[in-house]
């Protein structure tokens, strides 16, 4: 909630500053910012990388305050580290009180430490020592060395002079002390604002993670293997999804029969996602490449099969009258007009495909796989590698964008045609 | 020698809902060689159907035509066409549209240079020849159209409302452009527009088409095309005898359009 309210603040605050503040000496004098209408004229907006900037660095710096990363200056307040103490009060059966002193040192997760050494203090309740990690808690069995303890029928009565019973929660100087049912003291050092990092580590975790995983390897392979391997199993299964549905859509453009034989299995096919035939994979092929292979093959065929039908049925009937016109073949025309101008919708498609195979490979390596990015990050959450499982997730976006990237570029460089027709 | 006969050609073809459609009835008509025919008519005269037929890409139902004493069955190199717009392949540049017929025929690139050279000077595109065709304006496209009609070298150049798309300006000097072609090659043109100016300016002989059925209403001789070549048209246009057939012509084609109008009120009340 905090963390929203403080997104929102920088949201605003960042679009007042560059309004008002660097707008002002930097006015672009281009035809779109003489536009008097704007809100509504889509071709006016456009992104402002201002905005952009620090949409990015926000993220950034939100996740290394609340991670207490070393990275980023400013820290929301941390978890309590270091030794607290409160003061229970026992109750004998005889209603004689008398207060000790429960120290508790608190360290960071992974630290070894000592407990502090006190002196047991008067009267029949004893002081007493403990250690606790950041973020968790502790049951303190208090009267354990105290001289009446809970079977004489003793019991806690207050805690630092707050009256409690059996199940209350009150405040102390740097935590919380419940009263279990029991009648024992459950301490919970405060945990500040920050995230624990098996929940969520800061920045700088994550990127050694990278190199870590880079050099030495998890599951057996190392990261450069992982994503090698998700996109191997994309490429062929991508590769093969073409060979096959290209040439399956232009037979399914060009000839009466192969329209009406396929259409009924594509139409059928086209809505059944991908994910929904993994069960049956593992089943006929296993877990190993093949169902892999077969299942992103699977995954692009339908695709590549419509985009390609769409290709051919998208020629302009006066260009196949002009070619025939001029002299051409079937063959000629297939190869100088229907090919060429089929071009552009099978590259949508095939930007579409690869978009679609990226993501199903990632699904089924979270099912069952021996390696690949999603297998890495589904067995890294199993062992609350958050870093790990962080690290994954913005790889595979990283890769799933440039996958993008360079299908467009690829795109405008080889059919610079499309949409010129 | 070189005729293009069109004998008693009917065009009827049945619609899904149980109705048909006439297209064409009964159109007969002959072309010499080096004849220009512009031919006019109401939308839904038949006018493209013709064309098409002409073309090969639709059979008719009753009726022959034959080019050169052999039949017409299918497109053929033989037969040339130029569309309104969008028949150039984009992927390809200005020099390989024009030279895409030689090259389907299988011709080495030193028989067909020479030809399509000179055809990019005649269109005035000698410089454009390495561009891209989506670079060019909609009246360069066009040239880039006929030019690779006439790379092939066709008997017949069948022209579909080629100049159709185009803006007045560059719709006049691409006329210029038609009649000095035709001129120069001496081929047979068959064209159709929609421009009754258009038909005056361009048609030696112009064919009035009537509708439903589709079929041919009037045939006119005109002297005004070979007036034309290599003057300037508006002075053509200045001719007061061109102006009492453009009127003439025009009423005539008003009068068809209300008779529709009319039916089509008729069949809705």
């Amino acid at each position: 909630m905090i963390i929203l309210i403080i997104y929102i603040a920088i949201f605003a605050g960042s679009f007042f500053a560059i309004r008002f503040g660097v707008r002002k000496f930097r006015q672009m004098k281009d035809f779109t910012s003489l536009k008097t209408v704007t809100f509504g004229d889509e071709s006016a907006v456009r992104p402002d990388r201002w905005a952009s900037v620090i949409s990015v660095v926000t993220i950034f710096l939100l996740w290394g305050a609340f991670t207490g990363s070393k990275w980023v200056p400013i820290h929301a307040p941390g978890p309590f580290v270091g030794d607290a103490e409160f003061t229970y009060t026992l109750e004998a059966p005889d209603g004689a009180r008398d207060d000790a002193t429960v120290f508790v040192r608190v360290f960071k997760v992974g630290e070894q430490v000592e407990p502090p050494e006190v002196e047991p203090g008067e009267g029949f309740a004893k002081n007493d020592v403990s250690t606790v990690g950041a973020w968790r808690s502790d049951l303190i069995l208090m009267d354990k060395n105290d001289e009446i303890t809970r079977d004489d029928g003793a019991r806690v009565v207050a805690i630092d002079g707050q009256p409690v019973s059996a199940g209350d929660t009150v405040s102390v100087a740097s935590g919380k002390v419940t009263i279990t049912s029991k009648g024992s003291i459950n301490f919970s050092p405060a945990g500040g604002m920050q995230m624990e990092p098996i929940w969520l580590p800061p920045p700088e975790a994550v990127v050694d993670r990278v190199g870590e995983i880079a050099s030495a390897g998890y599951q057996n392979f190392t990261l450069w293997e992982h994503l090698y391997w998700s996109l191997y199993r994309v490429i062929v299964g991508f590769f093969f999804g073409a060979l096959v549905g290209i040439p399956l859509g232009y037979a399914m453009g060009l000839s009466d029969w192969f329209r009406g034989w396929f259409d009924p299995i594509v139409e059928f096919m086209r809505p059944v996602p991908p994910l929904a035939l993994i069960p049956l994979v593992i089943i006929w092929a296993g877990i190993g490449e093949t169902g892999k292979i077969i299942l992103l093959f699977l995954a692009a065929l339908w695709i590549m099969t419509i985009s390609a039908r769409a290709g051919v049925s998208g020629v302009a009937i006066s260009k196949v009258h002009a070619a025939y016109s001029l002299g051409a073949s079937k063959w000629q025309l297939m190869r100088h007009v229907i090919v060429p101008n089929s071009l552009p919708e099978i590259f949508t498609g095939a930007r579409v495909a690869m978009g679609v195979c990226w993501g199903t490979v990632v699904a089924a390596e979270l099912v069952a796989a021996e390696k690949g990015a999603g297998m890495m990050i589904m067995v890294a959450s199993r062992f609350q590698l958050t870093d790990i499982v962080i690290m994954g997730i913005i790889l595979i976006g990283i890769i799933g964008y440039g996958i993008d990237i360079l299908m467009r570029k690829a795109e405008t460089w080889l059919v610079p045609w499309k949409g010129r027709g | 020698m070189s005729t293009l006969t069109i004998e008693n050609i009917s065009m009827r073809f049945d619609l899904p809902n149980g109705g048909h459609v006439q297209a064409l009835k009964n159109v007969s008509l002959e072309l010499r060689t080096g004849e220009l025919m512009s031919v006019l008519g109401p939308s839904g005269c038949g006018k493209t159907t013709l064309l098409n037929i002409l073309a090969g890409f639709l059979a008719p139902t009753e009726g022959r035509i034959t080019l050169n004493d052999h039949p017409v069955t299918g497109p053929d190199a033989e037969r040339g066409m130029v569309f309104q717009q969008g028949a150039l392949f984009e992927w390809m540049s200005v020099r390989d549209n024009v030279s895409f017929g030689p090259r389907m025929a299988g011709k080495r690139e030193k028989e067909w240079a020479g030809t399509v050279d000179h055809l990019l000077d005649v269109v005035g595109l000698r410089d454009f020849k390495e561009k891209a065709v989506y670079e060019l304006s909609g009246g360069m496209q066009q040239r880039v159209a006929l030019a690779r009609c006439l790379a092939n070298d066709p008997d017949v150049i069948l022209m579909d409302e080629p100049l159709g798309a185009l803006d007045a300006l560059t719709r006049e000097k691409m006329q210029g452009l038609v009649l000095r072609l035709w001129k120069e090659t001496g081929k047979t043109i068959i064209l159709i527009t929609h421009s009754v100016e258009e038909a005056l300016l361009l048609g030696e002989r112009l064919l009035v088409m009537a509708p439903r059925p589709g079929r041919i209403h009037k045939e006119y001789r005109l002297p005004f095309a070979d007036d034309g070549v290599g003057k300037d048209l508006r002075e053509v246009k200045k001719n007061p005898e061109f102006g009492q057939r453009r009127e003439e012509i025009l009423s005539m084609i008003w009068d068809m359009e209300e008779e529709i109008m009319g039916r089509t009120e008729e069949a809705g009340a």
